[in-house]
């Protein structure tokens, strides 16, 4: 949890790879060799912003097997609350950042017959990984990328020069689409979905493949959101008795941090459950924005997410 | 550390013993004089000087002699060691894993020199000089989770994540207490840990896994579990209970010293790199109650703790038939006096 684990990285080359992406390459500030890792990780960087401290996960790209260095993609996202705009205009060529130790919530299914890999935007980033994994373990997959434009689309030439036929990309503004009916519908027994991209996409994968009769088994995705901002409030923490103020763009987790509370956490975007919290009461509903709780626990307001989660009341009382 | 091995044996005349030092270092499992099943999970971080926890994985005095016991075990019976296809990743994570860590921790008996995917491995104790290309089966005499395990203390099984469970897909084990990979492989979690009383009302195997899901590379965890053997067997497994069951019946007051051992596992849980699996290592630790007892606070403990166990876990570790003599022996040594906090002696 604390920041002890964090290793020191040199950004070693940055290159726009699409109108609002840069790709950034990571290495050991010791030059130390870099911990393997498997398809489908990702770290949370550390950035040090002037005015606090900021944490984002990416996913690790490039091939599992290559651990002189990490690759991350980061879009510069329009209403960014620091990490993106911070890594695109303040982090230069030789910059040190802090990474944490890569975990994965989005591994292939080793025991899949066939791979079905579904990116919207950036959501492309896990994937790059984990087609080279696929690729090397000689696995039938199947990538289909929806992008904007090709201004804005990443790594579309490169994925279908390395793959050819297996990666199908879609520019919207061209008015095409994922057929993804007719994909999920002509997949054989055993074979496994992945869907990256935008929570509507995500939605809207999921939902075709169910309708398509496809098993939760072999259905994954992975979304890592930033907390929404929304009004302030009050969190009083029931073991140490303290009172914390939460500012309308912070997360609970990050104004505990930011008092010297150590608080448990991994991914920071409501998708590992690391920092499942019991809550004692709350004066007004819990805005559940995690991908982590079940519906019936979001219902039930004895639990809460918090580094993502938030109240429409003024104060929550949380096990800490 | 240079270390001397011992010449024993774990079967037929049961030669085993622990010397002084051994004794000392012994991981009593017992931090209060009663027990109780909780996820006892703790970081496996380096621990005091000369104790069992000073490195990630604990070679001692008795390496020698417990290869040789695993050699025989494994050529008796090939099934226990297994590992489904998908788990060749794992089993090469498995081989860095140890291989690294028994030549950084014991260089005067261990060393590997790695160039690139060339691999040179040497262990003295075992007289085993190796090169192979990591990676390339071929060019090992086993596949390598076995080669390694061949040189390595402990049980050892790999589970597969995935569907939000552990699958416990490979495995070498011959020194286990009274379970079998040939039976678990395959399971999941839940399955493998089902015959436990008493802790799935509690939750703990929930918890365990939710905690699990999330280990986080070069960040292991471990913990202690406990059983008692009559005889120092190391094989004392389902498929030969026909052997060793039998034992339980043996002891009589006068024996209990040098029949009854305290059987300590201690527990790694390590997220592998490549595969993402986790390897589960279970290094088995013995001792006579005859040794135990020359430590003057587990010679109180141990009574009072096996007097106040649950009847349902004394039946689940097998101890109902002689728990009651053994507590008689030891208590002779138990002078009332009050046991102060923690595990090691005094």
């Amino acid at each position: 949890m604390t920041e002890t684990f964090l290793r020191r990285v040199r950004v070693a080359e940055i290159e726009r790879v699409a109108s609002r992406i840069k790709r950034f390459r990571l290495v050991d500030a010791a030059n130390d060799r870099l911990p393997d890792f498997s398809a489908g990780s990702h770290v949370t960087v550390c950035m040090r912003s002037p005015d606090r401290l900021i944490r984002n996960p990416y996913s690790l790209m490039g091939c599992p097997s290559d651990t002189s260095s990490y690759q991350i993609s980061v879009l510069n996202v329009d209403n960014s609350r620091g990490g993106s705009q911070f890594m695109h205009d303040q982090v230069a060529v030789g910059s040190e950042l802090e990474i944490s130790s890569p975990l994965n919530l989005f591994p292939p299914a080793k025991l899949g017959r066939k791979h079905i890999l579904v990116a919207g935007g950036i959501g492309i980033t896990p994937f790059i990984a984990m087609t080279s994994d696929l690729a090397a373990h000689g696995c039938d997959f199947e990538l289909h990328y929806g992008v904007r434009s090709e201004e804005e689309g990443a790594y579309c030439g490169l994925l279908q020069t390395t793959y050819g036929e297996r990666v199908k990309v879609y520019y919207q503004d061209k008015g095409e689409f994922i057929p993804l009916e007719r994909v999920l519908g002509e997949q054989p027994l055993g074979t496994h979905m992945y869907v990256c991209g935008p929570k509507p996409m995500i939605d809207w994968a999921l939902k075709t493949a169910k309708l398509e009769g496809w098993p939760d088994e072999n259905l994954h995705s992975e979304q890592f959101s930033a907390p929404l901002p929304g009004k302030p409030f009050e969190v009083h923490l029931a073991k140490s008795g303290r009172t914390i103020t939460v500012s309308g763009h912070q997360s609970i987790l990050e104004a505990l941090e930011q008092n010297g509370v150590d608080a448990p956490y991994l991914c920071r975007g409501g998708a590992c459950g690391q920092c499942e919290t019991a809550v004692s009461s709350c004066d007004g509903p819990i805005q559940h924005n995690d991908h982590y709780l079940t519906d019936a626990e979001k219902a039930g307001g004895k639990k809460i997410m918090i580094c993502l989660s938030r109240i429409e009341g003024n104060s929550i009382t949380i096990d800490l | 550390m240079t270390l001397t091995f011992k010449e024993e044996t774990f079967r037929d005349d049961f030669t085993f013993s622990n010397s002084p030092k051994a004794i000392r270092r012994f991981p009593f499992p017992f931090h209060e004089d009663k027990y109780m099943y909780s996820v006892n999970i703790e970081p496996h971080t380096p621990g005091a000087q000369g104790s069992a926890f000073e490195f990630p994985i604990d070679i001692d005095e008795h390496y020698v002699s417990e290869m040789r016991d695993r050699a025989l075990v494994l050529e008796a019976d090939p099934r226990r060691c297994q590992a489904l296809p998908h788990m060749m990743t794992a089993q090469w994570d498995t081989l860095e894993l140890l291989m690294t860590s028994m030549a950084e921790s014991y260089p005067e008996h261990f060393r590997l020199t790695r160039d690139g995917a060339h691999w040179h491995w040497i262990n003295r104790p075992l007289g085993i000089e190796q090169k192979f290309t990591f990676g390339d089966v071929s060019t090992l005499p086993y596949e390598p989770m076995e080669y390694i395990a061949r040189q390595c203390q402990g049980d050892f099984s790999i589970q597969d994540q995935r569907d939000n469970q552990l699958w416990m897909d490979a495995g070498i084990v011959t020194t286990q207490a009274d379970w079998s990979l040939d039976f678990d492989v395959g399971m999941n979690f839940f399955e493998w840990h089902a015959p436990v009383p008493l802790a799935h009302e509690k939750g703990v195997f929930e918890r365990a896994l939710k905690f699990l899901l999330n280990l986080q590379c070069g960040r292991p965890v471990r913990r202690l579990n406990w059983t008692m053997t009559v005889n120092p067997r190391l094989d004392t497994s389902p498929e030969n209970y026909h052997k060793w069951g039998i034992d339980r019946a043996s002891v009589t007051p006068e024996n209990v010293g040098n029949k009854v051992h305290l059987r300590v596992e201690l527990q790694g849980l390590w997220r592998l790199p490549r595969s993402n699996a986790i390897l589960f290592s279970i290094r088995c630790y013995l001792i006579k109650m005859s040794e135990l007892v020359t430590v003057p606070k587990w010679r109180r403990r141990l009574p009072r703790v096996l007097r106040t166990l649950p009847d349902e876990i004394a039946d689940y570790k097998g101890l109902t038939r002689y728990r009651a003599t053994t507590i008689d022996w030891l208590s002779q040594y138990d002078d009332g006096a009050p046991t102060s906090l923690g595990c090691g002696p005094d």
